[in-house]
């Protein structure tokens, strides 16, 4: 691996820099960089940020190679300007044994797209009966830290509480699916004035507030770490405020969908709309996106959930719940966030790179971008604006909300501790 | 009028109007000795239905019948459907068949919704009943029975339900008959209130363009029109209502209730009544129960939606006056 020199990228949306990759780490960053020796990448004003650490990504392998495979998932990752995910537990059989994680984790290596980190499930089967062996996961080769039963909510408080005490003796931190099953039984979409006139089983804010409650409560108790999944409430914004306020070491993730889409457009019936939390209403995504703003929620997280062509097209209640998107993330943030004012392009690289990996633990990524720093870097076309044409994705699935949709910023290259994944637009 | 008829809330003043004359019209035929027009001659109907549903499919397909269309009955018990074949699979095998119009009653709301909108099928849709969504054809019946007997049979030509009070009782959330009415009746000018339990109410109902209260018995001196709904037992399960005799003293309707309500008011029920729960017998049989003219009106309004929606273009209506009754 030669040098690389990023010419006039502006490092989180700063002023133009160059900036010198040499191996595996950033030699340099300054102006007037020589180009000796070095492949010239002229970033022409892109905005250089660190590569993307996505906390929340279904990759279905293994079990359902059908809709996703590690390799597909992590090809559509590096389009997306990501050089590390997390990969959910949620797979067939479920990540609940070492065996599994370390299947997992040695995948992402070898394709070689992005690092996949393996998420442990919390309990055997994702049943919230018995606690898998958590430690082993850990001290496998897949050296997992974070745990959850994502697409099921560690209901029952006795174990939630003993899965909070029990990670502290490795650091560990347990992601909680805060999903009340009693008060969602049916549920198909938010539920409120758009559920009530299309006769959809409602899902409430308060079966997603009531877990997070309890959950921040028993962290305090036992002194552990939690961190919220896809929030998804004006509500649960307000609890996480008052946690973080007392002091207690809660930390949480807002999906890209719920900055930007609202339950209004389930009146399509169009399954493509059909996700786990729902889609909410206005008034949650503004609060939504002031929480991100002002650090509340931690982080970004796709919760890409790639889903095969048939289980969306179908009837609403006959499809599956979940979107792709890992690969518009950074484009709805940008017009969310960035395009709004609330964020910069540092406070991007922040919820969007060093904060994920900092929860997740994930070494050597959401480093800053300066000199002795690993190569993980993604170059950001801010000026660009497009409709979103799912066929071009690399995700082997196409549940994507946005089709058609004109959203800002594209990523074109990202770089993998100095390797090129994706250049110009096209997977290397 | 649209190509498709999924919601009642799709339906303008003037559409409504039309049908519910329309159906006068239809209704004329229904007394005479051959209760057939061979309008729909030639055209197929596929009567489309996942859900058992014994009185609606047999309600559409004797209108489908007096209107001499080809029809075919489909019901999903027994077929591939249960086999997993699709909605998509199955509307593209029928339409392959030469389907003009697809009526549909399906489980999931806004199942209709999906096969007229999704490209899958190019064949006229007619919603007849999904999820707990909206059933329009039910809406129209309702809205025809109350005409008739409230603004008269000749009387109500042209006219719509402007100033009628009527009062909707019972399961409210599960209830795309609710639905349906409480967004045509507000189309056709009448007052709406929903009587239920509140937790029976969807979350949500407030964006409604009705009344809602919790007490009947302060509701039926100003109604013109008392509807029940029906309560399905298996509610009482999920903690809906205490036990069935509770539900039934508080929502139920019986002769006393009824004597509270005004002279001209009349008791509606779409059916199938449980007898004993929402509605006394005594009621149920009374004259001024309409569940059994409800029945008869309903071939007459999916009559004339069927003509209005496929029907081509010359116009059904004469406005010829009848007696009376």
């Amino acid at each position: 691996m030669g040098k690389i020199l990023i010419r006039g990228a502006k490092v989180l949306g700063g002023e133009p820099q160059d900036v010198l990759v040499d191996g595996e780490v950033i030699e340099a960053v300054g102006t007037g960089l020589s180009a000796e020796g070095a492949e010239v990448v002229e970033a022409d004003g892109k905005v250089l940020l660190p590569g993307l650490v996505d906390l929340h990504t279904h990759l279905r392998e293994p079990g359902r190679e059908d809709s996703e495979t590690v390799l597909t998932g992590t090809r559509a990752a590096a389009s997306g300007g990501f050089t590390a995910v997390f990969a959910m537990a949620n797979t067939f059989p479920v990540a609940d044994t070492a065996g599994v994680v370390e299947q997992v984790y040695r995948l992402g290596r070898e394709h070689g797209y992005c690092d996949v980190q393996p998420i442990g499930a919390v309990t055997v089967g994702l049943e919230g009966r018995q606690l898998a062996e958590l430690g082993a996961m850990h001290e496998s080769a897949a050296g997992v830290t974070v745990f959850s039963d994502d697409g099921k909510c560690v209901d029952d408080a006795v174990i939630m509480r003993r899965a909070l005490e029990y990670v502290k003796a490795f650091g560990g931190v347990v992601a909680q699916h805060a999903q009340e099953p009693r008060l969602t039984e049916g549920a198909q979409m938010n539920e409120g004035v758009v559920s009530a006139e299309l006769g959809l089983g409602g899902w409430p804010a308060v079966a997603e507030e009531s877990i997070i409650a309890r959950d921040v409560l028993l962290a305090e108790h036992v002194g552990s770490r939690v961190h919220i999944c896809h929030l998804s409430t004006a509500g649960s914004v307000e609890i996480v405020r008052w946690a973080k306020s007392r002091g207690i070491d809660v930390t949480a993730e807002v999906t890209p969908h719920h900055l930007l889409l609202t339950d209004e457009l389930v009146r399509t019936y169009n399954p493509v709309y059909k996700v786990n939390p729902p889609l909410r209403t206005e008034r949650d995504v503004l609060a939504l996106r002031e929480a991100l703003a002002d650090g509340t929620i931690d982080i970004v997280a796709t919760d890409h959930a790639p889903h095969p062509h048939e289980d969306k097209d179908c009837e609403w209640a006959a499809a599956a719940m979940g979107m792709v998107g890992l690969e518009t993330a950074l484009s709805v943030v940008q017009q969310t966030m960035v395009e709004t004012g609330l964020l910069d392009w540092a406070g991007v690289a922040d919820r969007m790179s060093a904060r994920p990996a900092a929860i997740g633990g994930a070494t050597g990524h959401g480093r800053p971008v300066s000199a002795g720093e690993p190569a993980n870097l993604t170059l950001v076309d801010t000026a660009y604006r497009g409709a979103v044409d799912p066929a071009g994705f690399a995700s082997r699935s196409r549940n994507t909300p946005y089709e058609g949709r004109e959203l800002p910023g594209r990523v074109t290259h990202t770089w993998l501790r100095g390797k090129a994944t994706l250049v110009d637009g096209k997977l290397a | 009028m649209q190509r498709h008829l999924i919601s009642a809330a799709d339906l303008t003043r003037d559409d409504a109007v039309l049908i519910l004359d329309t159906a006068e019209e239809m209704a004329r035929v229904a007394d005479r000795p051959i209760k057939k027009l061979p309008t729909l001659r030639g055209r197929t109907v596929v009567n489309l239905f996942f859900e058992d549903s014994t009185r609606t499919r047999i309600s559409f397909e004797a209108a489908e019948k007096r209107l001499s269309a080809d029809v075919i009955n489909f019901t999903a018990k027994g077929s591939s459907v249960s086999k997993g074949e699709s909605l998509k699979d199955t509307a593209q095998t029928l339409e392959a068949m030469g389907v003009d119009a697809v009526v549909i009653r399906h489980g999931a709301s806004g199942a209709p919704y999906r096969l007229a909108t999704s490209g899958w099928i190019d064949a006229a849709v007619i919603n007849a009943g999904d999820g707990t969504h909206q059933h329009p054809t039910q809406a129209l019946l309702d809205a025809f029975t109350m005409r008739r007997r409230l603004v008269g049979r000749d009387a109500g030509l042209g006219q719509d339900l402007a100033g009628k009070r009527i009062t909707l009782v019972g399961d409210i959330l599960h209830s795309r008959v609710a639905r349906s009415n409480v967004d045509l009746l507000h189309t056709l000018g009448a007052e709406v209130t929903l009587v239920a339990p509140p937790t029976l109410v969807p979350v949500g109902v407030e964006s409604w363009p009705c009344e809602v209260a919790y007490d009947l018995d302060g509701t039926l001196s100003k109604s013109d029109a008392v509807m029940l709904l029906r309560v399905q037992r298996e509610r009482m399960n999920a903690a809906f209502f205490p036990t069935e005799r509770e539900y039934s003293r508080r929502y139920g309707l019986d002769g006393d209730r009824m004597a509270k309500m005004p002279e001209h008011a009349i008791v509606m029920h779409p059916g199938p009544m449980v007898r004993g729960m929402e509605i006394t017998a005594e009621v149920a049989d009374s004259d001024r129960c309409t569940a059994v003219e409800q029945v008869a009106n309903g071939v007459s309004i999916r009559m004339a939606v069927l003509y209005l929606l496929l029907g081509g273009n010359e116009p059904a209506v004469t406005h010829t006056r009848t007696e009376e009754k």
